[in-house]
C-alpha cells in the first residue's frame, strides 16, 4: 500500500472507530434515560411497573392540593376527567402549579399513589403543555368509545 | 396606519432581498460588473428597509397601539418602558423580526468590512445571504405577520409580557444569542460563494475566520447569558438543564467551535477543506433547526412559542431546500476540493482533527436526544417520552474530558509532524504536576477524596498548565522574557484566552456539580437553617408593591462561622395583569461560591418554603465564557488578517494575469 493511502485508511479507521463507540455509548445512555409517559388511565389500568421511572400528566384536581403545616409533603390529584392519581411531593412546586391547570411530574408509582420527584408546570399559562394535552385527549377518546356501550368510567 | 408602514417596509425588503439574491449571483458567474456592483447598496437597502420595519413594531410597543395584535398579545400601559421596548423580541414575530433584522446587520456589515476581498466574491455571499434573507421575510409575509391587526374591535389594554421574561436577562439574552446565532450564516454564505466561485483555497479560509471567530464569540456569550438569567430568574437552582431548547444553542455552539479549528488547518495547510466547508452548512443547517424546533410548537419548553403546524412546516421546508442545495453544489464542486494528506500520523492536524471528531460527535448525541422523542411519538402514533439530563452527561462529559487531553497535546505540537519524543518531552512534566495536583488539591480544601472532582482538577490543570508550557517554548529564545511576551501574535494570545476560558468552564461547571449543598425547608420567622458552614435566619416577609405586581419581600441574616455577613432579599410577586406569579430568587454571589435562596409558597400559619443553596466555582462557568469570547475577540483583532489581505489581493492580482484559467473556470449553476 502506498504511504498515503495507508495514512488515509488510517484516518478513515480512525474516524470510524471514533463514531461506532459514540453510536453504541449513545444509544447505551439513551436507553438508561429515557422516562416514558403516562396517563392517570393508564396507570388505573395497571401498564406500569411500581418502581419504574416514568412521567405522568394531567390536571390538578381542584380542591384537591393538601400541603403539610410541618414539613414540604404536598399531595395532590393529577387527573384526566377519567381517573385520579393520587400524587406524593416533598418539594417546592413551581410558579406555575396551580389546581385547574395541567401539570407534568416525574417519579414512580408505589401502591397505586405516584410518588414524584420532581414536579414540573408549563412556562405560558396560555398554553397546554404537549404531554397533559395528550393525556386529556386519550381520555376524552376512551369515553367517547366506552359511552355507546352503555358504561361509563368517570371517576 | 403606522403599522401598514411597519407592512409596507417589510415587503420591500423581500423585494429587494430577491434582487439581492439573483442580479449579483448572476452577474458574478456571467462577469457583469453592474450587477455585481448592485450587491452592496441592495445590502444597504435591505438593511434600512428592516430596520424601518423593527423601528416601527418598536414605535407601536411604545404608543401602545393595541390593534396591532402582536403589540396587545405581548404588552400592556403598566409595562414599564425597557420592556415594552424589548417585547418586540417577548414573542415568536417580533423576535423573527429582530432575527431577520440582525441577518440584515451582518449582511452590511460584510459589505463594509470586505473591502479588501474581489467584488465577484463579495457579490456571491451577499447573494446568497439576500437568499437567505428573502426566505425569511417571506416566511413572516406568509405565516406569522408582526403587524396583523385587530379590527375594529381593539382590545383596550394588552394581555401583558410573559412575566418570566420581565428581567433585565430579556434585554439582553435574545439579542446576543441571536446575533451570534445568525453570524454563522454568514461563515456559511463565504462557503457558499466559495463553491459557486470554485476557489476554495486558504484565502477564502482566511477571509472566513474573522467572521466565524465573530459570531462564535458572541454566541457563547448569548449562551453564557442564557445559562446565567436562567440560573437566577427560574429558580432551580441550576445553570443548565439540557432543555430540549437549550440544546440546538449548544449543537450550534458545538459545531461552531469545530468550524473555527477546522478553518484554522484550512487557512495554515489548506488541507480540511471540504471538511470546513461542510461543517460551515451543518452550522446553518443547526441554527435553522433550533429555529424549527422553538417555533413549531413541538416542544414544551419555557423557549417554546404557541404552536401553529404552518411555520413548522415552512422552516423544515426552507431548511430541506437550503441543506439539499447546498449539499448538492457539494457534491458537484467536491472534485475542487482535493486536500493533500501532506501530515503525519502525529501532528497538529491529526489533533485538530480529533477536536473536530469529538465536537461533531458530541453535537450529534445531543441532536440525537433532542429529536428523538419527537421522532418517537411521531412514529409510535403520539405516545410520549422524554429523553432526561442522564444521557446527556452521560455522553457529553466524557467526550469533553477527551477533548481536554488531545487539546494541550494539539496547541504544543507543531504543524506536518511532530515527534512523539519531543511532546513527552515537553508535556510529561505537565501530565505528572497535573496528576499529582489534581488528587492533592480538592483533598487539602475539602479533606476528602472525591474522584470525579480529581479528575475535572486535573483536566483543568492540564489546560492551564499545557498553555504556560507552551507560551515557555514560544519565547524561551527570546532575550527576556517581556520581549518574549510581546513577540507573541495577536491571534496567538487569542486562542491561549480561550483555551484558558475553556478551562475555567470545565473547573467551574465540574466542581459546581460536585460540591453544591442544598436544603429545602419551612421556615416560620425568627427560625434559622444551617448549611455548610452557613447559617441563614428567616426574619419574616413583608408586603411590596411594584409598577405591575404586589409581592412579599423575605429578609434572611446570612451567618458565616457566627460571624455576620448580610441580608438577603429573596422574593415572591404576582404581576397583577395576567395574575401570574414569579419567585425572585436572592443570590450573594462570590468567585468562590454563590449563596442563593428561592422562596416556595407561604402556609396558613405564616411559615415559608424555601430552598437554599451554596454552589461553590458556579461563577466560573460565565468567567469561563467570557475569557473564550475574549479570547475570539482578541484573535479577530489580529492585524495578521487585514495585512495579509492586501498582499494575498497584490499576489492573486499577478497570479490572474499569469494564468487566467484558475479564477475564471467556468461556473455551471
Amino acid at each position: 500500500m502506498k504511504p498515503h493511502r495507508r495514512k488515509k485508511l488510517t484516518i478513515i479507521a480512525f474516524i470510524a472507530t471514533g463514531l461506532s463507540v459514540a453510536v453504541g455509548l449513545s444509544l447505551y445512555a439513551l436507553s438508561n434515560s429515557i422516562d416514558l409517559f403516562f396517563t392517570p388511565t393508564q396507570i388505573a389500568a395497571g401498564e406500569v411497573v411500581d418502581g419504574q421511572r416514568i412521567r405522568i400528566g394531567g390536571m390538578v384536581k381542584d380542591g384537591s392540593v393538601v400541603r403539610s403545616e410541618e414539613s414540604l409533603h404536598v399531595e395532590f390529584i393529577a387527573t384526566d376527567y377519567s381517573h385520579d392519581l393520587q400524587v406524593r411531593y416533598d418539594g417546592i412546586l413551581p410558579d406555575l402549579f396551580r389546581e385547574g391547570q395541567g401539570v407534568v411530574a416525574e417519579g414512580m408509582v408505589a401502591d397505586g399513589v405516584f410518588q414524584a420527584s420532581r414536579v414540573l408546570a408549563k412556562h405560558d399559562e396560555n398554553y397546554m403543555s404537549v404531554e397533559v394535552k395528550a393525556a386529556m385527549d386519550a381520555a376524552e377518546k376512551d369515553r367517547a368509545a366506552v359511552v355507546p356501550a352503555g358504561e361509563s368510567n368517570g371517576s | 396606519m403606522v403599522p401598514e408602514l411597519g407592512q409596507l417596509t417589510l415587503i420591500l425588503s423581500f423585494c429587494l432581498c430577491v434582487i439581492l439574491g439573483t442580479l449579483p449571483l448572476v452577474g458574478a458567474s456571467t462577469g457583469n460588473r453592474l450587477w455585481i456592483g448592485l450587491a452592496r447598496p441592495l445590502t444597504a437597502g435591505v438593511f434600512v428597509f428592516l430596520s424601518l420595519s423593527l423601528l416601527v413594531l418598536g414605535y407601536s410597543f411604545v404608543t401602545d397601539d393595541f390593534s396591532v395584535s402582536f403589540v396587545a398579545q405581548h404588552s400592556n400601559s403598566l409595562l414599564p418602558i425597557q420592556y415594552k421596548i424589548t417585547a418586540v423580541w417577548g414573542g415568536h414575530e417580533g423576535s423573527f423580526l429582530f432575527w431577520t433584522w440582525m441577518l440584515s446587520g451582518w449582511m452590511l456589515a460584510v459589505a463594509i468590512f470586505s473591502k479588501a476581498m474581489p467584488d465577484d466574491f463579495v457579490a456571491r455571499v451577499l447573494g446568497v445571504m439576500g437568499l437567505i434573507g428573502a426566505g425569511y421575510t417571506l416566511f413572516m409575509i406568509a405565516t406569522s405577520n408582526p403587524f396583523d391587526r385587530i379590527l375594529p374591535l381593539s382590545p383596550q389594554d394588552g394581555a401583558d409580557l410573559n412575566s418570566a421574561l420581565q428581567d433585565f436577562g430579556f434585554i439582553i439574552h435574545p439579542p446576543s444569542l441571536y446575533m451570534g446565532y445568525v453570524g454563522f450564516s454568514v461563515v456559511f454564505a463565504f462557503a457558499i460563494a466559495a463553491l459557486l466561485s470554485g476557489r476554495l483555497d486558504s484565502a477564502w479560509a482566511r477571509w472566513s475566520r474573522p467572521w466565524a471567530n465573530a459570531a462564535w464569540a458572541i454566541l457563547t456569550i448569548g449562551i453564557a447569558l442564557g445559562s446565567w438569567w436562567a440560573y437566577y430568574e427560574l429558580g432551580w437552582g441550576g445553570w443548565w438543564a439540557w432543555d430540549p431548547v437549550e440544546n440546538p444553542p449548544m449543537i450550534n455552539w458545538l459545531l461552531g467551535t469545530a468550524l473555527i479549528h477546522s478553518l484554522a488547518v484550512t487557512e495554515k495547510r489548506g488541507v480540511f477543506k471540504s471538511w470546513t466547508v461542510l461543517l460551515a452548512i451543518m452550522a446553518f443547517a443547526a441554527s435553522l433547526l433550533g429555529t424549527f424546533i422553538t417555533r413549531s410548537g413541538l416542544l414544551t419548553s419555557v423557549h417554546a412559542f404557541a404552536s401553529d403546524p404552518t411555520r413548522g412546516i415552512y422552516i423544515l421546508g426552507f431548511l430541506g431546500f437550503v441543506v439539499g442545495g447546498s449539499l448538492l453544489l457539494f457534491a458537484l464542486r467536491a472534485p475542487l476540493m482535493k486536500s493533500e494528506f501532506g501530515f503525519a500520523a502525529v501532528s497538529r492536524e491529526v489533533f485538530l482533527l480529533a477536536n473536530n471528531i469529538i465536537l461533531v460527535v458530541a453535537s450529534a448525541a445531543i441532536l440525537l436526544g433532542t429529536l428523538y422523542p419527537m421522532v418517537y411519538q411521531a412514529v409510535s402514533g403520539g405516545e410520549l417520552l422524554s429523553v432526561g439530563p442522564p444521557y446527556f452527561n452521560m455522553i457529553f462529559v466524557p467526550l469533553m474530558g477527551i477533548l481536554v487531553l488531545f487539546l494541550a497535546l494539539g496547541s504544543i505540537s507543531r504543524w506536518k509532524k511532530t515527534s512523539v519524543q519531543y511532546l513527552r518531552k515537553q508535556l510529561g512534566l505537565v501530565a505528572i504536576a497535573s496528576v499529582l495536583l489534581g488528587v492533592v488539591l480538592p483533598l487539602v480544601v475539602t479533606f476528602e477524596f472525591n474522584f470525579g472532582a480529581s479528575i475535572a482538577t486535573m483536566l483543568g490543570l492540564w489546560i492551564i498548565l499545557g498553555i504556560v508550557q507552551d507560551i515557555r517554548i514560544r519565547i524561551s529564545n527570546k532575550a527576556s522574557t517581556v520581549s518574549g511576551l510581546k513577540s507573541l501574535a495577536t491571534s496567538y494570545i487569542g486562542m491561549q484566552i480561550a483555551h484558558l476560558g475553556f478551562a475555567t468552564i470545565l473547573l467551574g461547571a465540574s466542581l459546581t456539580s460536585i460540591y453544591s449543598v442544598e436544603k429545602s425547608v419551612l421556615l416560620d420567622a425568627g427560625e434559622s437553617v444551617d448549611l455548610g458552614s452557613y447559617d441563614f435566619l428567616f426574619q419574616g416577609t413583608e408586603p411590596v408593591q411594584g409598577p405591575n405586581f404586589v409581592g412579599d419581600r423575605a429578609t434572611f441574616q446570612v451567618m458565616k462561622n457566627d460571624v455576620y455577613q448580610r441580608d438577603l432579599h429573596p422574593e415572591k410577586r404576582v404581576y397583577t395583569q395576567s395574575g401570574s406569579p414569579s419567585t425572585e430568587m436572592a443570590i450573594d454571589a462570590g468567585f468562590w461560591r454563590d449563596l442563593f435562596i428561592t422562596l416556595g409558597e407561604p402556609r396558613e400559619s405564616g411559615a415559608w418554603s424555601m430552598t437554599i443553596y451554596i454552589k461553590p466555582f458556579v461563577r466560573w462557568v460565565w468567567l469561563g465564557a467570557i475569557l473564550m469570547a475574549l479570547g475570539a475577540v482578541v484573535a479577530v483583532t489580529d492585524k495578521r488578517y487585514r495585512r495579509l489581505k492586501v498582499k494575498t489581493l497584490a499576489r492573486e492580482a499577478a497570479e490572474q494575469t499569469e494564468k487566467p484559467d484558475a479564477s475564471l473556470r467556468p461556473v455551471s449553476n
